[in-house]
């Protein structure tokens, strides 16, 4: 069976004055139907670019260097713009991060999600007006053929989500990429959204890309989780291992900077220093200049190695292999 | 309201940090159409102030004026032997020498005009903002109602009250334009007044005056001199507009507009070159003057840096 | 507005003496004063305002000295004229600027938009009445193909005199209306250039095209909606100005509207029509921008909930 999204060896580079800008350096990940998949990375890591490329939405000077993506076996990075339109909000969907921005606020709703179902379906607008309504309901919308008529600004930021949600869902696409849906929300409407996403994706055999910063958020939503530092995939594997034993000392700072998951009254863990500066990368691995752990191994470029199955680090000492320091145990 | 203190004062803090101006001056010359512009302004600027030296006449002389030497298409020779390089105009006077007097008073009202609607502007604004309350209220206003009237119309009727003459011109585009700079200076100060300097400057006692000019101004400037640049071109158009239309400048010392109007009576019959030389030359300084100041617009932008 | 009834009067009322191009040289003392007097002249200063206040809220200015008609009536008899000019104009602006000026923005890299973004520059610097004279120098006089001035035939709808319902009347309206709307069109281009790069990059742009919409409807109706809230404002707050510039246009072109009629009464001193004139279109620069608050409310949603609280 072939995966609903495979993605091998993506470069998506963005020339500026100054050098090219590697934003995504050689990502591979696959992802099957039913499957929810999370990408977790701070910004500038890539994460939203790897969503956008997918979906061939890089802005130009930007562009798609190398490697392929494969939608259900479909090469995409060397298909036609018609062709990917006509994938686009229907086989693959995508959710913003920030719902007051994502839809337009000069136009009504209706006329925002009518005109996604009749760009990839010759229907009646009664027709799509009562797809819109029944896809309104399912995520929760109370009273939508009254909601419809009204514009983006009139709804609150978590309705606002919900409408883009239900306007990606109309054509009940096989793959959805959410690029933080949830940042800008409220920490109760955050959890709804997250529920209901998930019991979706189970319903309907869709499979989802979440992309977030936030660990603790799909920890209890994905089943796998891939890790992105500076264009590069860290870490992957089942979400259960990879919050349990990580195996990188980024994926490990990520864990230990989220309250709740260290015993009440220690202190929060930071990551010292910054994010690396996208033109100025250094040689070896890309977080050596912030790792307690890093020697003179790390100035070559760690390999993505299977540590256990299906779980993936890229880093010359993992933790399995090098236990914990007694001074980094007491941190 | 004094602009020569503000003029050395607006410059000296800025002059002593030279590492920005070295940056401003390289953004600036990123951009060759800003360059070509420069130069194009040195150039008529030069040319009007050397204009005496270089004319071939004297076009105030009215004694070496003939008018059978009236109308001449560029290249003629009058009666005696002197060459119409771009053809004469009604009274018989080399284009070539009315236009390069001409230029020096269009840039000449144009530039003061603008000096002085910025010194007044400048301080009414940053007085309003710095004052704030009843003072602020009413110079604001007046300068909201200002700028909702077509700037045209008013410089129209205050020379249509003044009469013609090269200061009754400037006092109008003075009082045209000082509002914009009021404005902008407003604007400006409004978002300074609240920064940290100028609340360390008033705990250490600073008087009124030192204040706002020695520390609000210089840091409101930047966006005065990008509508300054621009202005000067509005300023030049407008007085030409005002001269065309009989209200501005005496026929005795005609600007571009002025000689661009008297060719209008005989272009009908054909005579272009009257109005078509100093047209061209209106044209270049205005396009050469706005080239300039879109770049320094980008440059001096902080919101655009890259 | 009661501020600016004080002003324009003190202002106009040092015009010159009118008397003194009405009556003509050779008339005795006893003739001036006598017309002084029909006239209104003779009163002091702060009578003629009182006067002129109590009429002017019966919507009377006062007779023109030159014409010996109400001068509003000679002011509200040549506006249709102004405002057919200043609107054709306009409307040109907008259907040729913004359409470049998108597509300038949308392809801000390519030699057509840096060609465009030049024309818009010259357009911006071109002065106004020297490229009428241009225009009529090579239209009219070299070519031939199109009058130097007048206003032509115009045909009657509803009791409005217009031009541009006969070919033979836009030939007469072609040059004005190109020289009136050169350098509206050319800011209408900048800021369509300006504000389509601002909306291109919103999420809502990309969201639209992450929905698998084609172009065509993406910037038909994403991109341009958006760009029209600001293009209506300044259009319509411009139309003000576009009718202080008739003045000019309609000098050259003799075209018969106000504002031909404004240089005429301030050559002649002719200080009620001047009033008039000035008074009028204060009053249309109001209803403008009234009409442009209706405008803008219509065209931003999010306006419209803002009054309605």
């Amino acid at each position: 069976m072939t995966a609903t999204l495979q993605v091998d060896n993506l470069e998506t580079q963005f020339p500026t004055r100054d050098g090219i800008v590697r934003a995504v350096d050689g990502v591979s990940f696959s992802v099957e139907a039913g499957e929810i998949l999370g990408l977790v990375g701070e910004s500038g890591s890539g994460k939203s670019i790897t969503g956008f490329s997918i979906l061939g939405l890089i802005d130009p000077p930007g562009r798609i260097a190398a490697g392929s993506v494969r939608f259900k076996g479909e090469e995409l990075t060397t298909a036609s713009p018609d062709r990917l339109r006509s994938l686009r909000g229907a086989r693959i969907a995508m959710i913003f991060q920030d719902p007051m921005m994502t839809l337009n606020p000069v136009l009504r709703v209706d006329t925002q999600m009518i005109e996604t179902v009749q760009a990839h379906e010759k229907v009646s607008e009664a027709a799509a007006r009562a797809r819109c309504i029944e896809t309104l309901q399912s995520v929760g919308i109370a009273a939508p053929e009254d909601r419809l008529k009204s514009y983006p600004h009139q709804f609150s930021g978590g309705m606002r989500q919900r409408i883009a949600i239900a306007t990606a869902l109309l054509h009940k696409p096989d793959l959805i990429i959410a690029d933080e849906p949830t940042t800008a929300l409220d920490v109760t409407i955050q959890g709804q959204i997250l529920y209901e996403m998930r019991k979706l994706c189970r319903d309907t055999g869709t499979a989802l890309i979440w992309i977030t910063h936030d660990l603790s958020v799909v920890a209890g939503l994905a089943d796998r989780i891939m890790v992105m530092y500076a264009g590069k995939i860290v870490e992957t594997g089942a979400i259960a291992t990879v919050i349990e034993r990580p195996q990188h000392p980024y994926t490990r700072g990520l864990i230990g900077s989220v309250p709740g998951a260290m015993p009440r009254g220690k202190r929060l863990f930071q990551i010292p220093g910054m994010a690396p500066a996208p033109l100025n990368l250094p040689p070896g691995c890309r977080f050596k200049a912030r790792c307690g752990r890093a020697d003179a191994v790390c100035d070559t470029m760690p390999e993505l190695t299977e540590l256990n199955p299906g779980h993936k680090a890229r880093c010359h000492h993992p933790f399995d292999a090098m236990p914990l320091s007694p001074a980094e145990v007491a941190s | 309201m004094s602009q020569t203190a503000t003029t050395p004062a607006a410059v000296a803090p800025l002059a002593k940090t030279e590492a920005p101006w070295k940056r401003i001056v390289a953004d600036f010359a990123e951009s060759k159409l800003a360059i070509l512009g420069l130069v194009l302004l040195v150039l008529m600027i030069g040319a009007s102030l050397v204009a005496p030296l270089i004319s071939p006449q004297n076009p105030y002389d009215l004694a070496i004026l003939d008018i059978m030497d009236a109308r001449q298409p560029p290249g003629e020779v009058s009666g005696e032997g002197f060459t119409f390089l771009l053809g004469s105009d009604g009274q018989g006077r080399d284009m070539l020498s009315a236009m390069l007097y001409g230029l020096r008073i269009s840039l000449m009202v144009g530039v003061v005009s603008v000096v002085a609607a910025l010194g007044i502007g400048a301080v009414a604004g940053l007085l309003a903002a710095y004052s704030g309350g009843k003072i602020d209220a009413l110079i604001m206003r007046v300068v909201d109602i200002q700028l909702s009237f077509p700037a045209i119309l008013i410089a129209l009727i205050l020379l249509a009250v003044l009469g013609n003459g090269v200061d009754k011109v400037i006092f109008a585009l003075v009082a045209v334009q000082w509002a914009y700079f009021a404005r902008a200076a407003h604007g400006a100060a409004l978002v300074e007044r609240n920064k940290e300097y100028i609340e360390a400057a008033r705990c250490l006692g600073l008087g009124r005056t030192r204040m706002l000019l020695k520390h609000l101004l210089p840091n409101c400037l930047p966006p005065l001199i990008v509508i300054a640049t621009i202005n000067i071109a509005r300023a030049i158009t407008l007085e030409a507009t005002l001269s065309f239309l009989g209200l501005g400048v005496p026929v005795t010392e005609p600007s571009l507009g002025m000689l661009i109007a008297n060719g209008f009576d005989y272009l009908l019959s054909g005579v272009y070159w009257i109005s078509l030389f100093p047209g061209l030359v209106l044209t270049i300084v205005i396009i050469a003057i706005n080239l300039v100041g879109d770049q320094l617009r980008d440059v001096l932008n902080p919101r655009l840096k890259r | 507005m009661a501020v600016m009834s004080v002003l324009v009067f003190v202002g106009i009322y040092m015009i010159g003496d009118p008397l003194a191009i009405l009556v003509s040289p050779e008339a005795t003392e006893l003739d001036r004063e006598a017309i002084a007097r029909s006239l209104g002249l003779d009163r002091p200063m702060w009578e003629q305002y009182l006067t002129f206040v109590l009429s002017a809220l019966k919507g009377e200015f006062g007779k023109s000295f030159v014409f010996g008609q109400p001068a509003i009536n000679l002011i509200l008899e040549r506006m249709p004229a102004t405002l057919e000019l200043a609107l054709i104009a306009t409307f040109f602006s907008v259907v040729i600027g913004v359409p470049l000026g998108l597509y300038a923005g949308l392809r801000h890299e390519t030699v057509t938009a840096r060609a465009i973004m030049a024309g818009s520059v010259l357009g911006f610097s071109l002065p106004n009445f020297w490229v009428g004279l241009m225009l009529i120098m090579v239209f009219a006089v070299q070519l031939g193909w199109l009058p130097a001035s007048g206003r032509g035939p115009t045909m009657e709808v509803l009791g409005i005199h217009v031009s541009f319902l006969s070919l033979a009347g836009w030939k007469y309206l072609a040059l004005p209306a190109l020289t009136l709307g050169l350098s509206k069109c050319a800011l209408i281009i900048r800021l369509a250039r300006a504000t389509a790069r601002e909306v291109m990059l919103m999420d809502y742009v990309k969201f639209a095209r992450a929905k698998g919409l084609n172009e065509r409807r993406v910037i038909g109706v994403h991109i341009l909606k958006n760009i029209m809230v600001p293009i209506t404002t300044v259009t319509g707050l411009e139309l003000g100005s576009l009718i202080a510039f008739a003045v000019i246009t309609e000098t050259i072109f003799s075209w018969p509207g106000m504002g031909k009629l404004l240089i005429d009464s301030i050559v002649h001193l002719d200080r009620p029509v001047v009033v008039a004139y000035l008074i009028v279109v204060v009053f249309l620069l109001v209803i403008i921008s009234l009409i442009v608050d209706i405008l803008y409310s219509v065209l931003d949603p999010r306006v419209r909930l803002g009054e309605a609280k």
